[in-house]
């Protein structure tokens, strides 16, 4: 035998040796086919467990192989043995470092991933300059793998944590939908102490949150309600006052807060935001979205809202066994402390014949939970059936469960009794000890006018089998002995025939029982109580003996007994407290909910405790964004603006100035323009070049006015403005649209129309989308209705001559808006796609619109009305000229070819300066993607920079290069049979390239 | 987050083992091989194991045990939701997720686990992401391959991994544009002995086929969307527009998916389209019992019921079973102890009828409980909450799509319970002295 097996170990060995060999030499073939085809057994070899660390140097060689299979596969095999083999492992180094510069982001970001995923720790400082020139990467993928490396490199070093940290703070300032989630990740993993970080990002992670990937919303949920707990004040104390004040605060929070609040609790609107705008995901398909934000709720939202979540978790009882399991863990620890919410629900709790016993004990547990007065005779109803379960340890629960609704249901504590009582003469083992254990503990509980029971208890005994019931019952007649002074001794006799065979449990008890007898009827059981004390002397069990010497001290009386045995009876027969039967869950709500540690009910590596709510809340501004900040603009609640931020307030009153003139001026325009509108396109460029410069100065003027009121750091920005506006004038407008409008809401509805294909030229998704929103109606102009516009850059769904527009429209009065709609008369000459009427909109609530408008590539106002049911409020939108555009994607050839058909008078160009800051190539792009939605153009030369866009309603190519001469001035020429555009366009973006 | 993945099968065989981060030895499946000992039955194995420095989560499909290492906290539901996303991706790439189809595209298995997580954290986990990236297999392509020498992998990034709709890839084509629509509603009762219904409710869903040119904007509304208690969606619709006009918008994936779940609560009132008359009994003596079953239509509109079976799992003394059918088959599985009754469709003239004997195993206790019947059916062209889907609107493309919905209705969790009376003592109080 021995020999066989030895000898195919031998044999499977020898096959293994003679494939590898093969492996060997179909990897060093010159043909691509093989290699791939070695290459796929390996990773099958991998797969299956097996060893294939020997062909490594064979591997490693085709590591810059041009088929992308195999050199995909190369990278599993290395990823996987690079860590056994690191000196040969370096060898590939220098291609991954290649391939990180090259133009395809997906090699890019596939090179970082392997490189960072080669556990070898000589090539830390090359990882981590990688990782850091990836996380400034154009692409957010690239980004993304980034966000990833940095936990891998964290792992292999420690020591490396505050260079990552601060690539982190740099990653999370990325307003990139898909690189959220995982820079999150990395800073939970890395640095999920360092709060401060969170702050400036807080209100743009809650308002990208929609948008981001499932798995990102998770961990981004689970970071936030982290953070939550530690920045706001408890909304749990005084729930009655808060709730009145929750009404107040929807339907106007901006009187509210300017009159001193008397109320005690007002929620920050910062907790408000992230309650808001994580509800919706309640609705994800992804179950694990739906628990954490349940378990936000639970753990951040007043009492009285928490019930909303109860519908999606029991819809969740309706997925994989898996979930279920999870799930009802989580219900059975909320059930506990707020019963309210699930009640309604309770049905859902029924345990089917088919569900796992892990589940159904669990459904057993939150019925348990459940249980009142007035339910509880369904409950136990429903149970009736459950004790009859074929699953007999189900059956068993369901009895400890039926104890436990007669102990905290005090009406039902004799119906239960009784009904256990029955159940006693059940044919079932099983069922009949658990029975007893659970009477026992009732009987407890009352032990007054229950002797018939025990009595019927002594007469099942010589049926029962089971040690734990057998032992309960003896505790019982002991207990209560003098209750049943004819039929204890009895049981005694009976004990001290079959002591020698009974289990260890049972035999403790047996001693207890003597004790408890001799003491109260030594005249009928002293002898049998000195015969088991014998026994016991000499049982196997070292705790029998000790107990027996025990109570012998205790109870007979001789020479050397000790001071104690004088309270023997003390002792023995003292009231005992009754056991509480309480649910298994009950000190779980230590962990929060759905993790791990909630799971396992204990503490998981890694877990991270939820902080209790501060006593004082601390400084709300610190998650204030400094509005110059140019790398994002912070977009704040859809609904209100923020009540600390007076910035925010004294910027509103700017614009509000500011759209008030634009109305009036433009509303002069059209007024012309009607007379004569095919001159429009000829007189606008120097019309529009007057009314840009005379906006400027205007709001220059009633700023400086304006700020000398406001704290002194805002005087220094607002200088700091001044300046700059003095400096650019013609650019002011522009500025101020990126940096000083109050930015609005990201709705997930926004971006979705990017990917149309258009022919022969290529429609792309746009590079940049600003943030920035501009106000088109303001709340006191517009009687409470507020309505903002901003442009999403994505081609116009109702219309292909049409520009996008989103309007977010705000109710902040008081009162229900109806019929929101645009008017029927509208500006001539341009076509604008009306969004269908909205019929109601409530206080406090907002709404987001798209609508379309042709412009007629131009610059001119597109003046209209916005109706109210009752009122009309004369708007207009005014594009900037790089709105017009859609972003197109060439080819360095084509983008040749068709500047070469656009020469002439088609060609403007212009001598540029630049502000040192852009003249990287990333700076550079950026701000100019900024200006105009355009797309970038590959081009093989360093100092050469392409742009690609066509107009929107007429299609023209608008071709734009920059030709960099030294390091801080260049040549910018612009070809489009558009001339008008194409100077408005050039001043514009030479204007933004001084900047900077 | 995830640290290595092992596929485990029935027989207790690790077939495949992944790593994200470091190896972790296989020798960790020990502490699951032992708790799914202690279990019994794969159904019993519980989802969370903590197994010393690690903790297994495991999910089991078909037939296949999913093991998951993780080192630290995670949300257990996370990894849980990913796993089974695993395994519905191999669904959909191999056909089928069964251990010859892992074991014979390994390749592919593999490629896609690296795609889907990176250092244990998932990076591409949407369909037609993956499918650009990797190609699925199929029979012409490996021959065109082989030819050709090109390969399986995509070279260049997934236009949809950069958009904000990552489900759906662009330049799609299709000479035939078509999108259908099939309303599924599953009906999950519970009716006691004597057929009224202790709990009742409806879970829908529709699943959508959608083959469209380019970047269709679909619309599609209800003629009753109040019935709707509570709805899950798939991420492409605009939950905005939901709330404010209770109409679907999306921009829809290409190809099948799933775009709506939702429920019906059991406010408003469940119409039960069958009724079953149902009586088995044990005798005390001569270890036999009696079954009589009948089952009829009621409140269907019109349509008929068809695919009716009947299952019951009997008490494991059941021997065999005697019976006459009056329409259809029946079969009884002595191994298993399932009685099977397939009866096809129902009639309103003719009530199917299941009768006669069955024999008890000699000497052993009657069952103290009788067994419950699981009850199949299905209704074509009928939801039976009495959702009606009004209209489906396109923008964003010119032609003129074909439209259909298929309405299917189907038996869920559908039990009958046979209680027999067990002494009511629950319910009594002034009964509640005893005979002892």
């Amino acid at each position: 035998m021995c020999r066989i097996f030895s000898s195919s170990l031998v044999r499977d060995l020898s096959c293994n040796q003679l494939s590898s060999n093969n492996l060997r030499e179909m990897l060093e073939s010159t043909k691509e086919s093989l290699k791939l085809e070695a290459m796929k057994r390996i990773v099958g070899l991998i797969a299956r467990g097996k060893n294939a660390s020997e062909l490594f140097p064979a591997v490693v060689k085709n590591v810059a192989s041009k088929n992308i299979e195999l050199k995909k596969l190369v990278y599993v095999y290395l990823v996987r043995y690079a860590e056994e083999q690191q000196d040969l492992a370096l060898l590939s180094i220098s291609t991954f470092q290649r391939a990180l510069k090259d133009p395809n982001q997906l090699i890019r970001a596939s090179a970082l991933r392997v490189l960072s995923s080669i556990r070898v720790p000589i090539i830390v400082p090359i990882m981590m300059l990688a990782i850091k020139e990836a996380a400034t990467d154009l692409s957010p993928y690239v980004r993304k793998t980034a966000a990833h490396a940095i936990q891998k490199l964290y792992s292999l070093d420690a020591d490396q944590k505050e260079q990552l940290i601060e690539v982190i703070e740099k990653l999370l300032k990325d307003k990139s939908t898909l690189v959220a989630g995982s820079v999150v990740m990395a800073f939970e993993e890395v640095c999920p102490d360092r709060i401060d970080l969170i702050h400036k990002n807080y209100r743009k992670l809650c308002n990208l949150l929609v948008d981001v990937e499932e798995w990102g919303q998770v961990v981004i949920i689970s970071m936030l309600t982290r953070y939550a707990r530690t920045q706001f004040i408890s909304p749990w104390k005084e729930s009655v006052v808060e709730n009145n004040h929750e009404q107040a605060f929807y339907e106007s929070d901006e009187e509210k807060l300017g009159t001193p609040q008397s109320k005690p609790y007002i929620m920050d609107p910062d907790h408000r935001l992230l309650l808001r705008n994580t509800k919706p995901l309640l609705q994800s398909r992804n179950t694990a979205v739906v628990m954490s934000v349940a378990q936000l709720y639970w753990h951040l939202a007043p009492k009285q809202e928490v019930g909303v979540i109860t519908k999606s978790l029991v819809r969740l009882l309706r997925s994989h066994r898996e979930v279920q399991y999870i799930v009802l863990q989580n219900i059975a620890t909320m059930s506990i402390q707020q019963k309210g919410i699930f009640e309604p629900f309770m049905k859902s709790f029924y345990v089917r014949s088919t569900d796992p016993t892990h589940i159904k004990t669990l459904k057993l547990e939150i019925l348990t939970n459940l249980a009142n007065e007035a339910n509880i005779s369904t409950i136990l109803r429903e149970f009736q059936t459950y004790v009859k379960s074929q699953d007999k340890a189900f059956a068993a629960a369901t009895i400890q469960a039926i104890g436990r609704c007669a102990t905290n249901i005090t009406d039902v504590t004799d119906t239960c009794l009784n009904g256990l009582v029955l159940l006693l003469s059940n044919r079932d083992e099983t069922v009949v000890a658990e029975s007893v254990v659970v009477i026992k503990k009732l009987l407890q509980t009352q032990p007054t006018q229950h002797s018939e029971i025990i009595k019927h208890m002594a007469k099942l005994f010589d049926n029962i089998t089971v040690p734990m019931a057998r032992a309960s019952i003896l505790w019982l007649i002991g207990e209560y002995c003098e209750r049943v002074p004819k039929i204890a001794p009895d049981v005694l006799r009976k004990m001290a025939k079959t002591f020698t065979v009974e289990e260890d449990i049972v035999k403790l008890q047996t001693v207890n029982l003597a004790a408890k007898l001799y003491l109260t009827n030594s005249k009928q059981t002293k002898l049998l109580t000195q015969y088991i004390l014998n026994l016991g002397k000499y049982d196997q069990s070292y705790d029998i003996r000790d107990r027996t010497r025990f109570i012998r001290q205790l109870i007979v009386p001789n020479e050397k007994s000790g001071a104690l045995s004088k309270y023997a009876r003390r002792i023995l027969l003292a009231s005992k407290p009754a056991p509480m039967l309480e649910s298994t869950f009950k000190d779980r709500d230590r962990f929060q909910l759905g993790t791990l540690s909630h799971t396992i009910n204990s503490k998981a590596t890694g877990y991270l405790e939820l902080s209790d709510w501060p006593t004082a809340a601390p400084d709300s501004s610190v998650r204030n964004v400094e509005v110059m900040e140019p790398e994002w603009v912070p977009s704040m609640g859809k609904t209100k603006p923020l009540k600390s931020d007076d910035k925010f307030y004294s910027d509103s009153g700017e614009e509000e100035g500011a759209g008030e003139e634009g109305t009036g001026s433009s509303s002069e325009d059209s007024s012309s323009s009607s007379s004569s509108s095919s001159s429009n396109e000829g007189k606008l460029d120097s019309e529009s070049e007057d009314k840009n410069s005379k906006h400027s100065e205007e709001t220059d003027s009633s700023q400086s006015d304006k700020s000398s009121g406001h704290s002194d750091k805002k005087k220094a920005d607002k200088k700091k403005r001044l300046q700059l506006k003095k400096k650019a004038k013609k650019a002011a407008p522009k500025e101020r649209y990126q940096m000083h409008r109050p930015p609005t809401h990201h709705p997930l509805t926004q971006e979705l129309w990017n990917l149309r294909t258009f022919t022969p030229k290529m429609v792309s998704s746009p590079v940049f989308v600003p943030m920035s929103s501009h106000e088109l109606l303001h709340r006191m102009t517009g009687k409470g209705l507020a309505a903002q516009y901003h442009f999403p850059r994505q081609p116009c769904i109702y219309g292909n001559k049409m520009v996008s527009v989103q309007l977010t429209l705000t109710n902040s009065s008081d009162h229900t808006l109806e019929d929101i709609s645009i008017g029927e008369k509208t500006s001539s000459g341009q076509n604008i796609h009306r969004f269908s009427s909205i019929e109601r909109l409530e206080p406090g609530a907002s709404v987001t619109v798209s609508m379309g408008i042709d412009f007629n590539d131009s610059t001119q106002a597109a003046n209209f009305q916005l109706c109210t049911k009752e009122d009309q409020f004369s708007v207009s939108i005014q594009p900037v000229v790089g709105e017009l555009f859609l972003p197109v994607t060439m080819t360095e050839q084509d983008f040749r070819k068709e500047q070469g058909k656009l020469q002439g008078m088609n060609e403007t160009s212009a001598t540029i300066t630049m502000a040192p800051e852009n003249t990287s190539n990333q700076a550079l792009s950026k701000k100019m993607v900024s200006v105009a939605n355009m797309g970038v153009v590959p081009t093989g030369e360093d100092s050469l920079y392409r742009f690609a866009a066509k107009s929107v309603s007429s299609g023209d190519l608008v071709l734009v290069s920059v030709d960099l001469t030294d390091s801080s001035s260049g040549r910018l020429t612009i070809n489009t049979e558009k001339t008008v555009i194409g100077s408005m366009l050039l001043r514009d973006l030479k204007t933004a390239l001084a900047q900077p | 987050m995830i640290h290595s993945l092992f596929l485990i099968n029935s027989s207790s065989d690790i077939f495949l083992e992944k790593h994200w981060k470091s190896v972790i030895s296989r020798s960790v499946c020990d502490y699951f091989f032992e708790v799914q000992e202690k279990a019994g039955e794969a159904e019993n194995v519980p989802p969370v194991i903590h197994a010393g420095h690690h903790y297994l989560i495991n999910i089991y499909r078909e037939k296949i045990f999913f093991v998951s290492v993780i080192q630290s906290e995670v949300p257990p539901l996370f990894v849980i939701e990913f796993l089974h996303h695993v395994a519905e991706t191999f669904q959909d790439y191999f056909g089928e997720c069964s251990e010859s189809a892992i074991k014979d595209n390994v390749v592919i298995v593999y490629e896609l686990l690296e795609e889907m997580l990176d250092n244990g954290f998932p990076l591409a986990t949407e369909s037609n992401i993956l499918k650009e990236l990797i190609k699925p297999p199929n029979i012409l392509r490996s021959v065109v391959n082989s030819i050709t020498g090109s390969c399986n992998v995509g070279e260049t990034l997934p236009t949809g991994q950069l958009s904000t709709i990552p489900w759906r890839r662009a330049g799609v084509k299709y000479t035939n544009n078509e999108a259908y629509f099939d309303v599924v509603e599953e009906i999950d009762a519970i009716l006691d002995k004597t057929g009224s219904v202790v709990f009742a409710e409806i879970q829908g869903v529709i699943d959508a086929c959608v083959n469209l040119t380019g970047m269709p904007d679909l619309t599609l509304s209800f003629m009753n969307p109040r019935l709707l208690d509570d709805v899950s969606f798939h991420p492409c619709v605009r939950f905005k527009r939901w709330e404010s006009e209770r109409v679907l918008s999306f921009i829809p994936p290409d190809g099948n998916f799933r775009l709506l779940s939702y429920h019906v609560s059991a406010q408003n009132l469940v119409a039960i389209p069958i009724y079953v008359k149902q009586n088995i009994s044990f005798f005390e003596t001569g270890s036999s019992g009696r079954l009589d079953i009948t089952v009829g239509p009621k409140q269907t509109m019109g349509k008929t019921v068809e695919a009716v079976f009947v299952t019951i799992n009997m008490p494991k003394v059941v021997l065999s079973a005697n019976l006459t059918a009056t329409q259809g088959n029946y079969t009884y599985n002595p191994v298993t102890k399932t009685l099977v009754w397939d009866i096809g469709k129902l009639s309103q003239q003719k009530l199917p009828n299941l009768k006669g004997s069955l024999t008890l195993q000699c000497g052993a206790p009657k069952p103290e409980e009788s067994p419950s019947l699981n009850i199949d059916l299905k209704i074509q062209q009928l939801a039976i909450s009495g959702l009606k889907v009004n209209r489906l609107d396109m923008y964003g493309e010119k032609y003129k799509p074909f439209k259909g919905v298929k309405y299917v209705s189907k038996a869920g969790k559908f039990q009958c319970m046979a209680i027999t009376i067990w002494l009511y003592i629950f319910t009594n109080k002034e009964n509640s002295h005893l005979k002892c």
